[in-house]
C-alpha cells in the first residue's frame, strides 16, 4: 500500500515504525560458522591467553617468539577471521547485518569498546603522571613485547610510543586486510586500502625508526603543518635545520608541502589525495574504522558544530604559529614564556585529547572520522582548498537516484550525499575526503568521484570568493530539485500566472 | 487554498514539493495510513537485511515538513466525500480540501490462485509486508517466490541473507525475458544463481498449499511440482489502488485514468504516480510504476495544480535495477526482441559486464548496461539526437561512468562492434533481423 487507503483489516494498525523501527529478522536457519572461523577465534583466543600470561610475568620464550606468540598470532587469527567471512562469497557490497551487530550499532558491547579505546589512550598520553601517583606501568609488559622489533629498527628498547606505533600499524594492516576482502572488487577502494596501508607503514613507523636509528631527526614525510604543528614551529624548524643536510632537505619538504603541495595537489584532485590516500589518521579510520561509518551523525546540527570546531581548531592552530613566529623573530621580546604555554595547551587540549582520546576512543560509538571531521586543522585548510578551488566533485548520474539512502549512511564524514543526489546535483563538499564508498554502496551507479573544470562543478563554481563567502553562512537544510530540470516550471509559471517562481529550498552547502 | 494530498509515497511528496514551490501561500497536506514520514520504498529491502535502520530510509530530515510548512497527517483516509470536498478518515475528524491529488500507489497482483489467502503468502511493497515477512521468517527455512522481475530478485535477496532457500518461479523462459534480450537475460540468471537461488523458467503458481492450519506449507506449481516452503513471494507485479475512488464519479480502469494534465474525470481531483492511469490521444492508456516516473508525475501534476496546464509527456525512458552484485542500467528503448539485426551486443569473457546498442536504421535508440556504469545526460542525448552508431562508437568513453581506476572496456566494445557490423554488411539483409 502506499499508505493511503486499506482494506478493512488494515484499518486501525497504526504501527509505530519510527519508535519500534525493525531491527534482525528472526531466523529459522541458525547461521553456522565455518571451521576456518572457529580456528581464527581460537587463535585469538589463544593469543589473548599468550598476552595476560606475559602481562603477568611470563617470559614466554623472550624476544620475537614472545612477540610472534601474543601480537602476531592475534593478527594471524584476524586475517584468517576475514578470509573466512569474504573467501567463497561472491564478491560485491554485502553490508547485511550491519546495523543488527551490538558492536556496530552502539549497543553496550560497542561502549564496552570504545571504553577500552578511551582507556588505552588516557593510559598513553598520561601514563607518566599516573605512575607518580603510584598507579602500576600498565604498558609496561606490553612494551616489553615489541622490544625486538624496536632494536632492530631503532636500535634500541622500545618505550610506549613505539608500542603505540606499533599496535597503530598493525590495526592499519590488519583491518586493511578487511578492507581488501570486502572492497576485492573495487579498483579504487583496493589502490587507495594499499596507499593507506603503505604509507603508515613506510612512512609513518618504519622510516621514522630508521631514521633514529641512523642518527637523522626522526621525520613523518607524510604529516604537514598544522597537523604535525611543529613542522613549522620556528625552534623545531632550526633545529632540523642545524642537524645536517637531511634535517634541510626535511625542511624543504615540510615548508614546501605545507604552503604549495597542498594547494595545488587539492586543486587538481580534491582532498582525497591526503585524507583517504596518505594521512594516517585517515589511514585508520579507513581500515579500524571502516565497521563503524555508519554511524557518523547526518544531522544539521552535527554539521553546524563541525564546521565551528574544525575551523576553530585551525583559526588554534594558526595562532598559536604566528605567536611562536613574533615571538622568535623578537627574540622571545613579546609574550616570552606565554607563547609556549599557548603551544603546549594545543597540544593538550587538540593533540592529546582530541585526536587521540576523543578521536579513537569513540571510533565505535561516533564512526571513524570524528578527529578528521570535527578537529584536524589540515582537514579544514584541504577542505576549504576543495570547496573553493579544485577539480573534484562527486557527480549524481541523471536521474537514476531512488533515494535509497545508503550513500548517507554510509559517509564517514556525516554528508547527506542523498540529499544532493536525488535532486541531481554534484556533491562539492569541503568534508568529503574522497573515499568513495558512497559510489561504491550506491546499488545503481548514481555516485562519480570525477576530477574536471572547476566551474562547471556547481552554480557559482566559477566566482571561488563569491563561494567562499557564501560557505561562511550558515548551512540549509537538504533542498528538492526536480530532474531533469529541463522539465520543470522554467517554461511554465510567469507566462500563465505571473508569479514569481520561489524554491522551496534555503541556500545550500557551504562548507 | 488547502491542496490534500493522499499518500506519502514518491510521487506525493514530489507534487507537494513542487508545489510549494510554485504556491508559496497555498495550504498542503500530506496524508499516509503507512508511515508518518515519507520514506523510500526502494530502500525497503536494505532495512530487512540490515543495511540501513528505518530512519535511514527517509530522503529528508523530519524538520524539513514544518521548515516547508507541509502538514503531515498521519491516517487512513475511509472515503472521499467530492460533494462537499472532504476526506473521511478513520478515527479523526474529517479534512476538507480545494483540490485533491490522489497519489495512493499501487499493491502486488493476486491472480486469484487458490490458498494466496495464507499465512506466508505476502508481497513486497510496504512496511506491512516487511513486518509480514518478519514474522514469517521466524519460522521459515524455505521460500518459493513467484515473479521474475525486478522485485522478485530484491524479495530472493533478502531472504538469502537470511539463509532461507530460494526458488523462483518465472513465467518466461528466463529471467525477466519479456524486458530483456536474451543474453542480458542469461547473465542475469547467472548473477542470481551465484548466490545460491534456484530457478524455475517457464513455470507459474498453480496454487499455495495449506498447512493445515491456514499456514502456507508448500506450492504447485503449473509443471506439476511441489515444492514446500513456508513463505510465499508475490512479486509478479503491481496493480493500482483505486478502491478509494471505487463507487463514486471519478472513473476508474485499470488504474484511477487520468487526462494528460493528470486531471481525473472530477474537476479539482487529480491522480498521479503508481496508481494512475494515462489516457492517451491515440486511445491507449498508459501505467507508469517506477520510482522517477512516480517523481515526474508528481511534479508535472504539482504545475498542473499551479495553473500550468501542460500535458504530461512520459519522455525517454530510463531505469536501473541491481541483480545481486550485477547492476543494471538501461536507457532508450531496447527491445526484448532486440538481436543482432537491430543491436550491437558485447559482454566480457567472464560474463559480469555487458552492453548492448540498440538501433534501428543505424541510430541509436537505446542502451542496456550490465555491470557498467553509463552516464545518464550523455545516453539520453545521443539517443534524442537520433546519433548514428558509428559516432557512438567513436565516443563511447563519454558514456563511462564506472569508478575510477576500473577496467575500462572501451577498446574491447569498439572492436567487438566493430567485427559485428562487418560481420552485418557481409550478409545481405542482416537488418531485417530479429526486430
Amino acid at each position: 500500500m502506499n499508505g493511503t487507503h486499506a482494506p478493512a483489516d488494515e484499518v486501525g494498525d497504526d504501527f509505530d515504525e519510527e519508535r519500534l523501527g525493525f531491527g534482525p529478522p528472526p531466523r529459522a536457519v541458525p547461521r553456522r560458522r565455518g571451521a576456518l572461523a572457529r580456528v581464527a577465534a581460537a587463535l585469538l583466543a589463544l593469543a589473548g591467553l599468550a598476552f595476560v600470561l606475559f602481562c603477568c610475568g611470563l617470559e614466554l620464550g623472550g624476544g620475537w617468539t614472545a612477540l610472534f606468540s601474543t601480537f602476531g598470532l592475534a593478527a594471524l587469527a584476524a586475517a584468517l577471521w576475514f578470509q573466512a567471512g569474504y573467501a567463497g562469497t561472491p564478491a560485491g557490497i554485502r553490508h547485511d547485518d550491519t546495523f543488527f551487530r551490538g558492536l556496530q550499532r552502539r549497543a553496550l558491547s560497542a561502549w564496552a569498546l570504545g571504553l577500552a579505546f578511551t582507556g588505552f589512550y588516557v593510559v598513553l598520553y598520561f601514563y607518566g603522571d599516573l605512575t607518580a601517583h603510584g598507579f602500576p606501568g600498565v604498558l609496561e609488559r606490553p612494551t616489553r613485547l615489541v622490544d625486538p622489533l624496536a632494536e632492530l629498527l631503532l636500535g634500541r628498547a622500545a618505550d610506549r610510543w613505539f608500542l603505540y606505533g606499533f599496535l597503530y600499524s598493525a590495526a592499519v594492516l590488519v583491518f586493511g586486510l578487511r578492507m581488501a576482502w570486502r572492497y576485492r572488487h573495487e579498483r579504487y577502494q583496493l589502490a587507495r586500502t594499499a596507499s593507506v596501508v603503505l604509507c603508515q607503514l613506510v612512512l609513518a613507523f618504519v622510516l621514522p625508526s630508521l631514521l633514529e636509528l641512523y642518527q637523522r631527526p626522526g621525520f613523518y614525510f607524510s604529516y604537514f603543518w598544522p597537523l604535525k604543528r611543529e613542522y613549522l614551529f620556528p625552534e623545531d624548524l632550526h633545529a632540523l635545520w642545524s642537524s645536517g643536510r637531511f634535517g634541510q632537505f626535511a625542511v624543504f619538504w615540510a615548508v614546501s608541502l605545507a604552503l604549495v603541495g597542498v594547494p595545488v595537489l587539492t586543486y587538481l584532485v580534491g582532498k582525497r589525495w591526503y585524507c583517504s590516500w596518505v594521512c594516517g589518521c585517515g589511514g585508520l579510520a579507513e581500515t579500524l574504522g571502516d565497521p563503524w561509518r555508519q554511524l557518523s551523525s547526518k544531522s544539521r546540527t552535527t554539521w553546524r558544530l563541525e564546521r565551528w570546531l574544525v575551523h576553530g581548531v585551525l583559526v588554534f592552530v594558526v595562532a598559536v604559529t604566528a605567536v611562536l613566529w613574533i615571538n622568535s623573530a623578537r627574540a622571545g621580546a613579546w609574550l616570552g614564556q606565554y607563547s609556549n604555554g599557548f603551544a603546549k595547551a594545543y597540544g593538550f587540549w587538540v593533540g592529546a585529547l582530541f585526536s587521540g582520546v576523543i578521536g579513537v576512543g569513540f571510533y565505535p560509538l561516533l564512526g571513524g572520522r570524528v578527529w578528521c571531521r570535527f578537529g584536524c586543522p589540515q582537514a579544514a585548510i584541504l577542505g576549504l582548498v576543495q570547496r573553493v578551488f579544485s577539480r573534484f566533485r562527486i557527480t549524481t548520474n541523471g536521474g537514476q537516484c531512488m533515494s535509497c539512502g545508503n550513500c548517507s549512511t554510509y559517509c564517514e564524514m556525516g554528508i547527506d550525499v542523498r540529499a544532493y543526489a536525488q535532486r541531481g546535483e554534484n556533491i562539492v563538499r569541503a568534508a568529503c575526503v574522497g573515499c568513495g564508498v558512497c559510489a561504491a554502496v550506491c546499488p545503481r551507479g548514481v555516485l562519480r568521484l570525477e576530477n574536471g573544470l572547476p566551474g562547471e562543478r556547481f552554480d557559482g563554481a566559477d566566482d571561488p570568493w563569491k563561494t567562499l563567502f557564501d560557505s561562511l553562512r550558515e548551512p540549509a537544510g537538504p533542498g528538492y530539485r526536480a530532474w531533469p530540470p529541463a522539465a520543470g516550471p522554467a517554461a511554465g509559471p510567469e507566462s500563465c500566472t505571473g508569479e514569481k517562481v520561489v524554491t522551496a529550498v534555503g541556500i545550500e552547502p557551504t562548507t | 487554498m488547502h491542496v490534500a494530498i493522499v499518500g506519502n509515497g514518491v510521487t506525493g511528496v514530489s507534487a507537494a514539493l513542487r508545489l510549494r514551490a510554485r504556491r508559496p501561500d497555498w495550504r498542503i497536506t500530506l496524508l499516509s495510513g503507512e508511515s508518518t514520514h515519507h520514506w523510500s520504498r526502494p530502500a525497503l529491502m536494505y532495512v530487512f537485511m540490515g543495511h540501513m535502520r528505518y530512519a535511514d530510509t527517509k530522503p529528508f530530515p523530519d524538520s524539513f515538513w514544518g521548515e516547508q510548512r507541509l502538514e503531515l497527517l498521519r491516517g487512513w483516509v475511509t472515503r472521499i466525500d467530492l460533494g462537499s470536498r472532504r476526506l473521511e478518515l478513520a478515527g479523526q475528524p474529517p479534512l476538507h480540501w480545494d483540490k485533491l491529488l490522489l497519489a495512493t500507489g499501487a499493491r502486488s497482483n493476486r491472480f486469484g490462485w487458490p490458498g494466496e489467502e495464507l499465512a506466508g503468502v505476502q508481497g513486497l511493497y510496504g512496511l506491512a509486508d516487511l513486518r509480514a515477512l518478519h514474522e514469517t521468517c521466524a519460522r521459515a527455512r524455505a521460500a518459493v517466490i513467484v515473479g521474475g522481475g525486478l522485485i522478485g530478485v530484491e524479495l530472493a535477496e533478502m531472504l538469502r541473507s537470511r539463509a532461507l532457500a530460494v526458488t523462483v518461479l518465472v513465467r518466461e523462459a528466463s529471467y525477466w525475458r519479456n524486458a530483456l534480450p536474451a543474453e542480458e537475460s542469461e547473465l542475469v540468471e547467472r548473477a542470481i544463481r551465484a548466490h545460491g537461488v534456484e530457478l524455475r523458467p517457464a513455470t507459474e503458481l498453480a496454487r499455495v498449499l495449506d498447512d493445515g492450519a491456514g499456514r502456507c506449507a508448500g506450492v504447485e506449481t503449473t509443471r506439476g511440482e511441489r515444492i514446500a516452503c513456508e513463505l510465499v513471494g508475490l512479486t509478479a507485479g503491481v496493480r493500482p489502488n483505486v478502491a478509494l475512488v471505487a463507487g463514486t464519479p471519478v472513473r476508474v480502469g485499470r488504474g484511477v485514468l487520468v487526462d494528460r494534465m493528470l486531471r481525473t474525470s472530477v474537476p479539482d481531483v487529480f491522480a498521479a504516480g503508481d496508481c494512475a492511469e494515462l489516457e492517451r490521444p491515440d486511445g491507449t492508456t498508459l501505467v507508469q510504476q517506477l520510482w522517477y516516473t512516480g517523481k515526474l508525475q508528481g511534479e508535472h501534476v504539482a504545475d498542473v495544480m499551479a495553473g500550468d496546464e501542460r500535458a504530461y509527456e512520459p519522455g525517454l525512458a530510463y531505469n536501473s535495477a541491481k541483480f545481486f552484485d550485477l547492476e543494471f542500467q538501461t536507457y532508450g528503448d531496447v527491445p526484448a526482441t532486440a538481436g543482432p539485426g537491430n543491436s550491437l551486443y558485447w559482454q566480457d569473457e567472464g560474463g559480469r559486464h555487458a552492453l548492448r546498442i540498440a538501433h534501428v536504421g543505424g541510430r541509436v535508440t537505446g542502451f542496456n548496461a550490465l555491470g557498467l556504469r553509463w552516464r545518464h545526460a550523455v545516453a539520453e542525448r545521443w539517443i534524442a539526437e537520433g546519433r548514428p552508431l558509428a559516432h557512438v562508437l567513436a565516443h563511447l568513453s563519454e558514456a563511462h561512468f564506472d569508478p575510477e581506476l576500473h577496467r575500462r572496456h572501451e577498446r574491447a566494445l569498439a572492436d567487438a562492434f566493430a567485427r559485428q557490423l562487418a560481420g552485418e554488411g557481409a550478409r545481405p539483409g542482416a537488418h531485417t533481423g530479429a526486430a
